[in-house]
């Protein structure tokens, strides 16, 4: 079977001493930067990516995709014992996860996650492994008209699954996509928005303005008011195994959440969030003891947590098929492809397969790896908790600041930070996501190249976006979520939803 | 706008009209437009600024009619001190070298919070310099310079 042969290939890669070992570093690192008060997940690869530059390409995608993880799975720790989400998926764990902690049951919190995460893990990866290659046959009949269409609806409704203002979600991808046509322009070789500058022909630094608008806006953000002093709970975890009263409650969530969590990574946007809020709300419903959510309830963890791995794995399937980025950590993702001289879209699969497959099997090999080396580890990771924020941040400065220069050896790539970091924190203050930014500069000059491609084939005519049934239907889509979210039921709906998730 | 009228909203539609001014200005004035069939490099960013004008100025008007939502306070002291430490690095990471430039940054960053002691900061510093030329310079061998000529070492 394809499937397997396929699947094999991927692990002869995957399992290659140093492939482990890089694997292994990532979700170390990850799992160490995520429990750190303060960097949520993106800001971590951010800051890593220059790190795994100078790696094989496929180490270093699969160390990234380690942090990934890692990351997420260090910001439920965090989420369960200090009631503080590394990052708004683990939002929901927070809610019971933390109940259970005060109750003197930290450590069956903390294994309920990890396994909820490992079970959604691996189904997660199994879907990836069946959905890419037929999703990639598809995208290989893609032309140019389809990707840009493909990418609009994409990049809008990454939007409407963003927190806050739909207008100035959308404003902020226009944004990037205009950052991200900075440079030189590849058809005529004209200097765009350069102001004169010879550092800015090659573009603005996608390393740079990563770290600047996540990096440096969050620390700001987080020196506003005075940083509290973290206490921890508990001085004994409790028990690390769940019992098999707990063990029996968790599994109907777990396997609710993956498929959820599943279903949603896929869609461009906050999926892992979606989902993670999603499957909460169907626990508690579905629960014959609906008060004990908010109460410690073992299923309000294992569900949103086997929802936000699921969602996280899933969300590689755009990325891997299409080349397009489902969220910012995707988008991180596409950029350390370009920079590794990788064309992310269909042709990986079929030019690189070990690459491809080495990648959808490592992150199996991580999530095992997460759940072997946590358990044991987890009083480390609650010592490191412990970290005040104010001998933190100066460390992180400190290495984006070596990353940032190692990319290229370009001291304006370091003006490029502070410039981006000062924006980044005013678009916070603005009550902007950055995220979508971010999305927005990545796509940018593959969305004008399309365009371009496709108005030469369609000879100036722009209803060759509509006359080709793919592309037009894709339109069709995107204007679809434009109306919904226009709608002020919806609106009203969608704030609801965030502000509960948050 | 006499009663409810949000200037966070506002400042933000602002701040998109001013990006969107600059780079829609910039691609007509300096760059060639073409035609829809053979677009210039002055096309796709022309239409993209106009987007992002008209969006611009939806959010101000929506501004105008939202109740404003409070405003926290701004981290004056970290933008003083956190900003300028990558710049810091960047002017001195050839001059002086890699050793000094990442001492000096850290130092820098450090005072951002009201919370460092100058000597944690010293301390600090110097464990990340230490730290930092032994992972990156020697073992990661990234070229770097770990003490330049500006020095008379």
């Amino acid at each position: 079977m394809d499937l397997l042969s396929n699947l094999g290939l991927g692990f002869a890669t995957a399992a290659s001493p140093e492939n482990l070992l890089f694997c292994l570093i990532g979700v170390i690192l990850g799992t160490l930067i995520g429990v750190l008060p303060g960097i949520g997940a993106t800001a971590t690869i951010a800051m890593l990516l220059p790190i795994t530059f100078e790696l094989e390409p496929v180490s270093s995608l699969i160390m990234l995709a380690g942090i990934y993880y890692g990351a997420q799975y260090g910001g439920s720790t965090t989420a369960i014992l200090i009631n503080m989400p590394g990052e708004s998926s683990s939002a929901v764990t927070a809610i019971d996860g933390y109940q259970m902690a005060r109750r003197g049951k930290a450590g069956t919190a903390l294994a309920v996650a990890a396994l909820g995460s490992f079970f959604a893990g691996t189904v997660a990866t199994v879907l990836v492994a069946l959905f890419a290659p037929p999703l990639t046959a598809i995208a290989l009949e893609f032309g140019a008209a389809e990707y840009f269409s493909l990418m609009v609806l994409g990049l809008v409704s990454a939007v409407a699954l963003a927190h806050g203002s739909f207008l100035k979600a959308l404003a902020m991808v226009v944004l990037g996509l205009l950052l991200g046509l900075v440079g030189t322009d590849i058809y005529t070789g004209d200097p765009r928005f350069t102001l004169g500058r010879p550092e800015l022909a090659d573009g603005l630094s996608f390393v740079g303005l990563a770290v600047g608008v996540f990096g440096i806006a969050e620390i700001l953000r987080n020196l506003e008011g005075g940083e509290a002093d973290r206490t921890v709970l508990g001085q004994s975890l409790g028990g690390l195994w769940p019992s098999r009263e707990d063990l029996k409650r968790m599994v109907a969530p777990m396997l609710r959440g993956t498929i959820l969590g599943s279903a949603l990574g896929i869609l461009p946007g906050g999926g892992a969030v979606l989902a993670s809020f999603g499957s909460y709300t169907i626990e508690k419903r579905l629960s014959k003891t609906p008060e004990e959510f908010g109460r410690g309830a073992v299923a309000g963890v294992a569900g949103p947590e086997s929802a936000n791995n699921a969602g996280a794995q899933t969300s590689f399937i755009p990325l891997l098929t299409l080349g397009i980025p489902a969220n910012p950590v995707m988008a991180l993702m596409v950029g350390a492809m370009i920079i590794q001289g990788i064309v992310p879209g269909p042709n990986v699969a079929t030019e690189q397969p070990d690459l491809f497959w080495g990648i959808i099997t490592s992150m199996w090999i991580g999530n095992l790896m997460l759940i072997v080396l946590n358990l044991p580890l987890i009083g480390i990771w609650v010592k490191l908790l412990k970290v005040p924020y104010h001998l933190l941040f100066p460390i992180i400065i400190a290495f984006s600041s070596i990353g940032v220069y190692s990319v290229k050896g370009n001291v304006f790539d370091l003006f490029t930070v502070a410039f981006f970091g000062l924006l980044g924190y005013a678009f916070l203050k603005l009550r902007c996501e950055p995220a979508p930014l971010l999305l927005g500069f990545v796509l940018g000059p593959l969305l004008e190249e399309n365009l371009r491609r496709a108005m030469i084939l369609g000879r100036g005519d722009p209803s060759v976006f509509l006359t080709r049934p793919i592309s037009a239907s894709l339109l069709v889509l995107t204007v679809m979520v434009i109306a919904v979210m226009l709608l002020p039921r919806v609106r009203r709906k969608r704030e609801e939803v965030f502000v509960e998730g948050d | 706008m006499r009663k409810s009228f949000d200037p966070t909203d506002a400042l933000a539609g602002i701040v998109f009209i001013a990006f969107g001014l600059f780079f829609g200005l910039s691609s007509l004035l300096r760059l060639d437009i073409g035609t829809a069939f053979r677009m210039g490099p002055g096309y796709a960013p022309l239409v993209l600024a106009s987007v992002l004008l008209l969006l611009g100025v939806l959010i101000l008007l929506s501004a105008l009619r939202t109740a404003p939502e409070p405003v926290t306070a701004l981290a004056w002291r970290g933008m003083l001190f956190l900003l300028p430490a990558p710049i810091l690095f960047g002017l001195t990471v050839r001059g002086l070298g890699f050793v000094p430039a990442i001492f000096l940054a850290t130092l820098l960053a450090a005072f951002a919070s009201p919370r460092m002691r100058p000597w944690q900061a010293v301390v600090l510093a110097l464990a990340v310099t230490v730290f930092s030329t032994l992972v990156f310079s020697y073992a990661l061998g990234l070229p770097f310079r770990r003490f330049g000529p500006w020095l008379p070492v």
